[in-house]
């Protein structure tokens, strides 16, 4: 599998706080990769750095290199790279004022697509393929905050697709939901690495059990192991990672 | 732990005084209102609405006195307040955005600081800065429709500025993250996303400012100075109703008395009618939505 996206000795830093310390991680293409450790281990910082929305809070900053196809991404405009590797938050943050329909299409009319059948098709297919079509396809233009938490969540998912991105971020896109919604979120995941490459960050190990294929350890800011997934839980490599899975810390 | 008849009790004494507060808050704004129903609603009619102001008439009975109308003035008033309005809530908005979006701790801060200062400037003041500047750079427009609405725009701009900074602020950050996120730029973001969901809040804001704006004599008197005729043209003095409300109710003539009552119930009801029909458009706009 060749690598889509990678960081190299990157670190990240809030003013001088140093969040993350020289992580240098692969993410093979059409892959889930799952990031787990425990809370402020940097792994939310992590990710969002890839999408350079570390950035965007004031005073934040990043060292060293990461690479989508090979180019690193602080030489390219943030708004593109946004655009080629979408983000799903831990809470669903459907546009408030827009439609469901609307919110869909949000990414793709704000940057100057007007062409209504092309704006159509895309809703459709990203609706189905976030697994929310059928329940929303005859209020399609009801206000997305009126949907339940967990349709929120995949109308953010859908939302994130329509614009065809390369690589799909998700920061704990569960947390906030119940284990039914949660698994159906857990299956449209699966279901993604066909097209994408996902990255996603979670509190849960069994989650990431189940729909990654590589899962990386981390803790205390450093990454501290990374491996196919049912190795990483049978058989990990180093103590902490152990310790970690086996619930003696964390 | 107090008795559940010493809860209940305080409980009531609490009740029973913000319900006073609100009688005492009531009172001055009953009592304008009767005040203005009564001695203006006596000289009402479509001819009041309409016609221009009479002559000032002294018979000291007020019998056979021209009554007269105020149909210019309303104009004037519409026209001050529209011109002003349209110079005010852009740039009130524009400088929320900048507060709320992209000033940061520093210049930011103090943008929002020098607003506040201003919200506080005694309006005479504004008034006679407006008519000092054109004094010294303008003087054939010194009078005018332009100084009357710049006068009355400076006056808006800060409280426009303050509250869209306000209720930019209550959006949720995630909702900006999410436009980010998807590779939207901020401006657009800003203007797409984020406005639109603090648009109710921002439009309440404009018309506290409009209201604000409609009632004010004193920054006119030095700016649009006054005619009988209303708005006669941008480069040309303005009459409009709080001016001519002042002049009529101190003069002593009874006709111009009557007038000016007639014409404060007249402003009560503009400036009330402008609040509730923008209420409902918005509240129609945004019912879908939850948002009002």
């Amino acid at each position: 599998m060749p690598t889509k996206l990678e960081t190299v000795q990157l670190s990240a830093f809030y003013a001088k706080k140093e969040a993350i310390h020289e992580v240098s991680l692969a993410f093979p293409e059409k892959t889930v990769t799952a990031i787990i450790g425990p809370s402020g281990c940097g792994k939310s910082t992590l990710i969002r750095c890839l999408n350079r929305m570390h950035e965007v809070t004031p005073k934040a900053t990043t060292t060293g290199e990461i690479r989508l196809d090979g180019e690193e991404i602080h030489a390219l405009d943030p708004v593109s790279v946004r655009r080629r590797i979408g983000m799903v938050f831990q809470k669903a943050n459907p546009f408030p004022t827009m439609s469901v329909y609307q919110n869909v299409s949000a990414g793709l009319r704000l940057n100057g697509v007007r062409h209504r059948k092309e704006l159509d098709a895309a809703v459709v297919r990203s609706l189905k393929q976030a697994a929310l079509w059928d329940e929303v396809k005859d209020n399609l233009d009801g206000p997305g905050i009126r949907l339940s938490g967990g349709q929120q969540q995949r109308l953010c998912i859908a939302r994130a697709l329509a614009v065809e991105p390369e690589v799909i971020l998700m920061d704990e896109p569960c947390s906030a939901l119940d284990p039914i919604a949660t698994a159906k979120i857990e299956d449209l995941i699966f279901d993604l690495r066909q097209n994408y490459t996902v990255v996603i960050v979670t509190h849960n190990m069994q989650q990431a059990a189940r729909v990654a294929e590589f899962t990386a350890f981390m803790y205390l800011g450093k990454l501290i192991e990374i491996d196919r997934t049912q190795k990483l839980f049978e058989n990990p490599a180093e103590k902490l990672t152990e310790g970690y899975i086996t619930g003696r810390f964390g | 732990m107090a008795s559940p008849t010493v809860r209940r009790a305080f409980n009531w004494v609490a009740v029973a005084l913000t319900c006073a507060c609100v009688v005492v808050i009531l009172i001055p704004l009953a009592s304008i209102l009767y005040t203005a129903i009564v001695l203006g609603g006596s000289v009402l009619s479509l001819h009041f609405l309409t016609a221009g102001p009479p002559a000032a008439c002294t018979i000291p009975s007020g019998v056979g006195c021209p009554v007269g109308g105020i149909g210019p003035l309303i104009g004037g008033t519409l026209a001050l307040v529209g011109l002003a309005s349209a110079l005010a809530v852009p740039i009130g908005v524009l400088t929320g955005i900048f507060t709320s979006e992209y000033g940061g701790r520093g210049l930011g801060r103090a943008v929002s600081f020098f607003t506040d200062v201003m919200t506080g400037l005694p309006s005479i003041v504004i008034g006679v800065f407006v008519y000092g500047l054109f004094v010294l750079y303008y003087p054939r427009i010194v009078f005018s429709a332009i100084t009357g609405s710049i006068a009355l725009a400076i006056i808006m701009i800060p409280i426009v500025a303050r509250t869209s900074e306000e209720s930019l602020r209550a959006v949720p950050h995630s909702v900006r993250e999410a436009a980010l996120g998807l590779g939207i730029p901020k401006y657009r973001g800003i203007l797409r996303v984020v406005l639109p969901s603090a648009l109710p809040a921002v439009a309440t804001g404009a018309l506290l400012a409009v209201m604000r704006a409609g009632g004010e004599a004193a920054p006119l008197l030095l700016t649009a100075f006054g005619n009988r005729l209303g708005f006669v043209g941008l480069d040309q003095p303005v009459g409009s109703l709080p001016p001519t409300i002042y002049e009529f109710g101190t003069s002593g003539a009874s006709n111009w008395l009557a007038d000016a009552w007639g014409a404060s119930l007249i402003l009560i009801i503009l400036m009330l009618g402008i609040s509730i029909v923008a209420r409902l458009v918005l509240r129609n706009r945004f019912r879908a939505f939850g948002g009002g």
